[in-house]
């Protein structure tokens, strides 16, 4: 086959293949690319300029790449009636090298700011600006399940989170056993779940819907069926969801909470109509200073 | 009596140590009937004797690297069918349906796969190489220190056996490549898997340390005459900026692996949680070795490119002063990113954002390097051999996994895509196309100057493309999952998060990727088959630019005849434009055979089966053991021997007496 052919053929393939898979990426749900929270889509938003800045460099690299290895073939050499340079003694250039250390600095260069400037932005620690008072979620990760606690509104959940639309959620999350991620992609971000740590997430849903929540870590045996769900709905949706987990026979006292703390998986959404106060932060502090808190 | 008996000498171990679940089962039974089938083979042909001192033995980095090769390419069909169970778990694992692995049997599947392709695919291909290679490239007849040499890879072997043998006896760790704390400690891993993953990769590491050391020296003091460092070939050099981290990232991965043993042993509390322990310190130094050890492997091959661009494009190496430079800035670079493994741990913006930025640093003499070989093709004649096929792949794949590792590495976008199959699928795109690439393109490149023969070049360049579109098949679907929100290492997802149609393609890809392998085996036995047809008489089979192809090929043990001088960086080519033939003959030393490294081998082995299964009086006996056999080999004061000029006159010419016999054939 010619080069030309070749290259006929591969571009045709490909066309196909691209066609295929955006007809199928269309019909699905892709959360990091749909974000439905603020900080997901700003961090989309600078997922797209960093690409773009690479794109920059790499069309060309790719097209550079692809005209010498045509250009300088052996064949060539031979075949072709225009005349191919050889030069097999050329081995530097100081213009040319100058061009491919410079332009990559230049790049990078401005992306470190970038990177600079949305770490600070973006950092998961730093309260959403808003005039509404933040929601605090405690999140606590159990084998093989996520525990939701409500401290201000006294109910907990497991598995299933429930967030008002447009209110900033403070995610305070902590393990009582093995490391995990606490990762809703569509909201945007995630931050380890540690024991002992107290580390923190805010986020904000800005449409109501359901998103799934991914612990992001290996944590096990039972670590694959632990995934949990993320609801967002009206502030008044979100009340009544309080209402109705207020009604849950269950109240997540010390002996609740150490049976639901045993191994387990694909635990089905359960409410807690009360928590003990402090829960959280025994649970965080009792591998501290091992004599104290109730969470033993 | 019986009963400290039995503690003295079994441990832990007992019946139930032998696999229940029927996927384990049959492959200990495979690994016992393999082993089996090879021993009963070499008693019948009675090449016991041959095998000890022909190569058990052996001190030649020449047979030492061919043992590290063919080590390594088990390691990759053992590495390769983990793969295969996963692509073929996650294909099916949906909804109601569980797979055919259990979590548990799925979760040593992945973390055998990461840690036998690291440790003995990727890193026994490079020492392999390296031993094949680098001391003829320096015009050197063997490394620094033979004995060390050898030592070093008996101890790889031995802690590949016993990462082998968790499938045979007992367990292996299922908690990852790099067995984060707490879930690789005693409470949460209780069995002996992590304790065979600790003390397999302590044993092999160990030997990694002492090659790495054993390399830098050759290149210190082995270059011959007149070679400068600024004129050694461009694989010397990434060697040496290898060997470099070596020495530097290996002694904390064996410090770091001791405290998690001394945690799982002895009820220390380094990385536990609670009692004062702090699992983030374990993270932080694993990285400190795991960063430094990607570029350990990556470098090597990129001195591979170096010298197969060159020599395929009939020209020489472009901005050879800037590739160092760039060698130097990754090295450098590579000691200061570790912290982007994990910025999700929630180290504050300032430190993310100073790892980020030197993360994204190291792009810029990579790029440089992709540079350099594209001009170094520019006005060449470029001769499109499967070797150049590799290389080719690796730009157009290295470059995209350059794009996604320039967006984790801004930490905003980290905390989006880290621990997803993005993730999995950039590091990948790196490994895949920058490591184990350029090793085969290596091993295509060099194998006729260790096997006097010519590999086949069709079903290579088949190899090479299976490789590539199998690639893509396999890993790109991973990005688009990862961005659906996949994470690594699921056994199980729901149906209707509509992944499974991705997972299929990959497993398809993966499939792809086994038809290349099997190629690159075929194309090893169809060249030994027709290795007549294929001998190179010339020892210079693709008008090679450096020392190495100045030797016949197969390289002669004692490699040169005399040791050659260098003026030039392409020394063999300026040689043969000069119409120049350096030869003549000198009295060489060349080290005995020893049978203490293979004997250390042993001994370690029996070390870390002792400390997996806490017979500890095995573990006391093998350590006193490997301590008398040093002793005994310092003892020995002729550790060489002279083989005289006249002798290789004699050799010299029976061989070229040889070469016209095989000529009939041309």
């Amino acid at each position: 086959m010619k080069t030309k052919h070749k290259l006929g053929l591969i571009f045709v393939v490909f066309t196909v293949f691209v066609s295929i898979a955006g007809w199928y990426l269309s019909r699905r749900s892709i959360p990091i690319l749909q974000p439905a929270g603020q900080m997901g889509r700003k961090e989309l938003h600078l997922m797209l300029f960093a690409l773009l800045l690479a794109v920059i460099v790499v069309i060309p690299t790719y097209a550079i790449a692809i005209m010498i290895a045509i250009k300088y073939r052996e064949e060539n050499h031979e075949k072709s009636r225009k005349r191919v340079k050889y030069d097999p003694d050329f081995d530097h250039s100081r213009l040319f090298e100058s061009i491919w250390w410079g332009i990559p600095i230049v790049i990078i260069g401005i992306l470190s700011v970038v990177t600079w400037n949305s770490s600070h932005a973006l950092d998961p620690y730093k309260p959403l600006a808003s005039n509404k008072k933040p929601l605090t979620i405690q999140v606590v990760s159990l084998d093989w399940k996520w525990l939701f606690i409500y401290p201000k509104q006294h109910v907990a959940s497991v598995n299933l989170a429930e967030i008002p639309v447009g209110v900033p959620v403070d995610f305070h999350v902590t393990s009582d056993t093995i490391m995990n991620s606490f990762w809703i992609p569509a909201l945007g971000g995630q931050i380890y779940a540690m024991p002992s740590m107290d580390t923190q997430l805010h986020e904000q849903a800005d449409k109501t819907g359901s998103f799934m929540g991914s612990p992001a870590n290996i944590a096990g045996h039972g670590f694959s069926r632990m995934d949990f769900t993320v609801r967002a709905a009206s502030q008044t949706g979100f009340d009544a969801w309080v209402k109705q987990a207020r009604q849950a026979s269950k109240q997540l006292d010390n002996q609740t909470y150490q049976a639901l703390a045993k191994p387990s998986d694909n635990v089905p959404v359960t409410y807690y109509s009360g928590v003990m106060d402090g829960l959280y932060n025994d649970i965080v502090m009792k591998y501290m200073m091992p004599q104290t808190g109730a969470a033993q | 009596m019986i009963g400290s008996f039995a503690i003295a000498w079994l441990g832990r171990l007992s019946w139930h140590a032998f696999p229940q679940a029927a996927v384990t089962r049959g492959a200990a039974v495979g690994i016992v009937l393999g082993a089996l089938v090879v021993l009963t083979l070499l008693t019948y042909f009675h090449k016991w004797r041959w095998l000890w001192h022909e190569w058990l033995t052996t001190q030649d980095p020449k047979r030492i690297g061919v043992m590290y090769v063919i080590v390594a390419v088990a390691m990759l069909l053992r590495g390769g069918s983990d793969a295969v169970m996963m692509r073929l778990q996650q294909a099916v694992s949906v909804g109601s349906n569980n797979g055919p692995f259990s979590p548990d049997t799925f979760q040593q599947v992945f973390s055998a796969h990461g840690t036998i392709m690291i440790f003995f695919v990727a890193m026994g291909l490079m020492f392999g190489i390296i031993n094949l290679v680098l001391p003829q490239q320096l015009g050197s007849r063997d490394v620094a220190f033979p004995f060390m040499n050898a030592l070093s890879f008996w101890l790889f072997t031995s802690g590949m056996i016993l990462i082998n043998l968790s499938l045979v006896v007992g367990e292996f760790s299922a908690a990852g490549w790099l067995a984060y704390p707490p879930l690789s400690e005693l409470k949460f891993s209780p069995g002996v898997g992590v304790d065979y993953w600790i003390w397999s990769l302590q044993i092999a590491g160990v030997g990694s340390l002492m090659s790495g050391i054993n390399f830098l020296v050759t290149i210190v003091k082995n270059r011959c005459q007149g070679m400068t460092m600024m004129k050694m070939p461009m694989f010397a050099w990434s060697v040496f900026g290898s060997m470099i981290l070596v020495a530097f990232a290996f002694p904390i991965l064996t410090v770091t692996l001791t405290l998690l043993f001394l945690d799982r042993a002895l009820g220390m509390h380094f990385f536990t949680a609670g009692a004062g322990g702090n699992a983030m310190m374990y993270v932080n130094l694993i990285w400190a070795w795991g960063h430094p050890e990607v570029y350990i492997l990556v470098l090597p091959s990129f001195g591979i490119y170096s010298e197969i661009v060159a020599t395929f494009s009939r020209k020489r190496l472009f901005g050879y002063t800037s590739m160092v430079w760039a060698i130097g800035a990754i090295v450098f670079l590579s000691f200061t990113v570790w912290l982007h493994h994990f910025f999700t741990m929630g180290a504050g913006a300032d430190v993310n954002a100073v790892f980020g930025i030197a993360t994204m640093l190291i792009a810029i003499p990579t790029g440089v390097k992709i540079f350099n070989w594209l001009f170094t093709m520019y006005r060449g004649r470029i001769r499109f051999t499967s070797p150049m096929v590799w290389f080719m792949g690796f730009v157009f794949l290295f470059i995209t996994g350059g794009v996604t590792g320039v967006l984790m590495a801004v930490p905003a976008i980290d905390f989006q895509v880290h621990n997803s199959l993005f993730l999995v699928a950039h590091f990948h795109t790196m490994i895949i196309s920058g490591v184990v690439f350029g090793f085969f393109a290596g091993l295509t490149y060099w194998l006729p100057k260790v096997l006097g023969f010519r590999l086949h070049e069709g079903l290579g360049k088949i190899a090479a493309w299976c490789w590539i579109i199998g690639f893509m098949l396999a890993f790109f679907p991973l990005y688009i999952l990862g961005l659906m929100g996949a994470t690594r290492r699921l056994d199980h997802y729901d149906a209707s998060l509509g992944w499974q149609p991705l997972f299929i393609v990959a497993g398809i890809g993966a499939a792809v990727i086994v038809a290349g392998i099997v190629c690159q085996l075929l194309q090893l036995a169809v060249s030994i088959w027709q290795r007549n047809e294929r001998r190179d008489l010339t020892g210079d089979p693709w008008n090679g630019r450096t020392l190495e192809w100045s030797v016949p090929s197969p390289t002669p043990f004692y490699v040169f005849t005399k040791l050659p001088v260098v003026t030039e960086r392409d020394q063999f080519w300026a040689d043969k434009q000069a119409g120049k033939k350096q030869g003549g003959y000198e009295d060489i030393i060349l080290p005995k055979n020893s049978g203490v490294p293979i004997i250390i081998g042993g001994l370690s082995f029996l070390v870390g089966f002792g400390a997996i299964w806490h017979i500890w009086l095995l573990a006391i006996v093998g350590l006193l053991g490997i301590i008398t056999a040093l002793i005994v080999r310092s003892m020995n004061d002729e550790p060489e021997y002279v083989l005289t000029a006249k002798e290789v006159e004699r050799l010299e010419n029976a061989r070229r007496r040889k070469l016209k016999e095989y000529a009939v054939y041309e």
